[in-house]
């Protein structure tokens, strides 16, 4: 097991290295030349050189890269071309808005899935597995943000059932914020129900026609204690498996569901950045999302090997 | 590359392989599979009306996608010469959303290409070669949930945003799932008894690959490929709504969308139907996908 956390532990390090040179490499491609934009169109070639010197770029690029790890890991992120905030100031006030919108997404969609899943499997054959799987089909294919278009202009427009926008901070007033978060999450959470229930459903169906199943049935189990304690218990395993290859898909959905909520999240810093061209904001944003997408991806790993012994064997061999 | 003179004798579709559930690459048993399929012909059958009406758009639509009509904004759906309303802009909701379609298909066709272009051969490399899949599995394993909306912002950063950035961004968050199916579609046909009837005829690695795996992958690839085009079909509505891929004036599911945004509590239906096609695109594909992939693969027969 030991063995197994520090394999995956050194690789995350390596993938968030590795992310941090593409980051890196990517900005400075991007058009223009920041000590032509710092110093003006017609300034001299000696006052460029001297610019150039100040902000370092005359040195190796790998000096460079040194410079920006070394800021980035004291927690300097750099300023805003627009605003002139600290970006981490920026990163603090929105982060807690997408994570408490995800987490809430998060938790709707794996109640909603699991349910639908082992409704499916419990009513093979019949109304409830058809109704399942039909709804899971249409929340595969119906465009979320158009669905959350649909319900700001049905519950919020038209009936005020929930707000249209606006956030109340969790410290502040929970209730309120929880309520404020119920539509935006539940739109976010639609799409990832749809999959969380597919996969559960199969897995289900896979695991009640298996060996061990059918001996807990012979020694006289009923089938609803089986099917909650062993059955359930084995799709979790997918569960968690789905939701970790479906994370990158919460963040985009977090995006945009953030946009037509109009919260001030995470998201939507993400995409003023590239509309403004805020290329600090741009690089610690995409940087920020890697390096949270290569944690939750190693916590889901571990998660996984808790609860599936097969690969906690196979790591440590 | 052969240096055997004789014809390799070991044919895929040989019986001793079909017994053993590898699906045959001639056409008709799973087509009959498929037809069987109650929703998965039911996708089929819209998928074909929506591929017909992106096809015909130019006969199909009575006006062009960008024609505006400044006399006659907001017109209701029914109003006479136009069917589905007119937008702000008096332009012809039906027409735009004929060429969102076609808009929305090529995007889900380029990016399938894309990352089936790049996807397959690393998929047939990693799952061949076990040196290489140190590598391509790593890396695989590293991009296979990256969000692609991050990648788009990245490249619409640097290069300004387009059809193609989205296409580009759609095609590479696509990559590593189609390696993964390629992948482990390898290892197991490589384990088959008639891959390792050619090895002992001492056929080369690369007609083997070439002539007997990636022939009897195609199943896998195609019905990837169904998984792929709603998700990239989906994606490109996202970005061209959020302003990162197709730019206005050009229509767009996405784009109209978009537009209709500032007008819906008015005039909601201008926000119905675009949404409505997309959603329908994308059953069609999920549904067909379905059918597909219960017919092609021997072994999901959960559905019937």
């Amino acid at each position: 097991m030991a063995r197994y956390l520090l394999t995956r532990l050194w690789q995350s390090l390596v993938t968030v290295v590795i992310s941090s040179i593409v980051v890196f490499v990517g900005v400075r491609m991007l058009p223009g030349d920041p000590a032509v934009s710092l110093a003006g169109e017609e300034a001299s070639p000696a006052r460029l050189a001297a610019v150039r010197a100040e902000l370092g770029l005359d040195q190796p690029i790998w000096v460079q890269y040194a410079k920006f790890v070394w800021t980035y890991l004291h927690g300097d992120f750099g300023r805003s071309l627009r605003t002139g905030t600290p970006v981490g100031e920026m990163l603090r006030t929105t982060l807690p808005v997408t994570l408490w919108l995800a987490a809430y997404a998060l938790v709707i969609a794996v109640v909603l899935g699991l349910t639908l899943g082992v409704i499916a499997e419990r009513f093979r054959g019949r109304w409830p597995e058809w109704g399942a799987n039909g709804v899971a089909m249409v929340g595969l294919s119906v465009p979320s943000f158009w669905l959350g278009l649909l319900a700001i202009l049905l519950l919020s427009v038209q009936h005020h059932v929930f707000p249209a926008s606006g956030y109340v901070p969790m410290t502040q007033n929970p209730v309120d914020a929880l309520y404020h978060l119920t539509l935006p999450a539940v739109i976010l959470a639609i799409a990832l129900a749809a999959v969380v229930m597919r996969q559960t459903r199969a897995s289900m169906i896979a695991t009640m026609q298996s060996d061990f199943i059918r001996t807990d049935r012979a020694k006289g189990l009923g089938r609803r204690r089986v099917l909650l304690k062993y059955g359930v218990r084995n799709s979790l395993i997918v569960v968690v498996t789905i939701v970790g290859l479906q994370l990158g898909g919460l963040i985009s959905g977090a995006v945009v569901t953030e946009s037509i909520f109009g919260l001030p999240g995470f998201g939507k810093l993400t995409l003023n950045s590239v509309f403004t061209r805020d290329y600090p904001v741009i690089e610690a944003v995409v940087l920020l999302i890697t390096v949270g997408y290569v944690v939750i991806n190693l916590a889901v790993d571990v998660l996984y090997s808790v609860l599936n012994p097969r690969i906690r064997v196979a790591g440590d061999a | 590359m052969t240096v055997l003179g004789s014809p390799v004798p070991t044919d895929p579709t040989a019986p001793e392989a079909l017994a053993d559930g590898v699906p045959s690459p001639r056409p008709r048993r799973w087509w009959r599979g498929l037809l069987r399929h109650r929703t998965g012909m039911v996708g089929a059958v819209l998928l074909a009306l929506v591929v017909l009406a992106a096809l015909l758009a130019p006969v199909l639509a009575p006006y062009g996608p960008t024609d505006v009509h400044f006399d006659t904004p907001f017109q209701k759906p029914g109003t006479v010469g136009f069917p589905l309303g007119t937008d702000n802009l008096g332009r012809d909701v039906l027409s735009r959303m004929l060429y969102g379609a076609r808009a929305s298909l090529e995007v889900g066709i380029l990016a399938v290409v894309v990352s089936t272009v790049v996807g397959v051969p690393l998929g047939l490399v990693s799952g061949y070669w076990r040196r290489a899949d140190a590598v391509v599995s790593r890396l695989t394993d590293v991009a296979l949930a990256f969000p692609f909306l991050i990648l788009a912002v990245g490249l619409a950063a640097i290069r300004g945003a387009s059809l193609s950035n989205a296409v580009l961004a759609l095609g590479i968050a696509h990559i590593p799932q189609m390696i993964r199916v390629v992948r482990g579609e390898t290892l197991r046909i490589k384990a088959t008894e008639f891959v390792v009837a050619a090895v002992a005829m001492n056929a080369g690695s690369l007609r083997i690959v070439g002539r007997h795996i990636l022939p009897n992958c195609l199943s896998a690839i195609i019905v990837q490929a169904t998984i792929i085009m709603p998700g990239a079909v989906l994606g490109e509505a996202v970005l061209s709504f959020l302003g990162l891929g197709i730019q206005p004036p050009q229509p767009s599911l996405g784009v109209m969308l978009s537009d209709a945004q500032q007008y819906l509590s008015k005039d909601a239906w201008l926000g119905v139907f675009p949404g409505v096609l997309i959603a329908i695109i994308c059953l069609s594909f999920n549904l067909f996908g379905d059918g597909l992939r219960d017919s092609l693969d021997p072994a999901s027969h959960d559905r019937k």
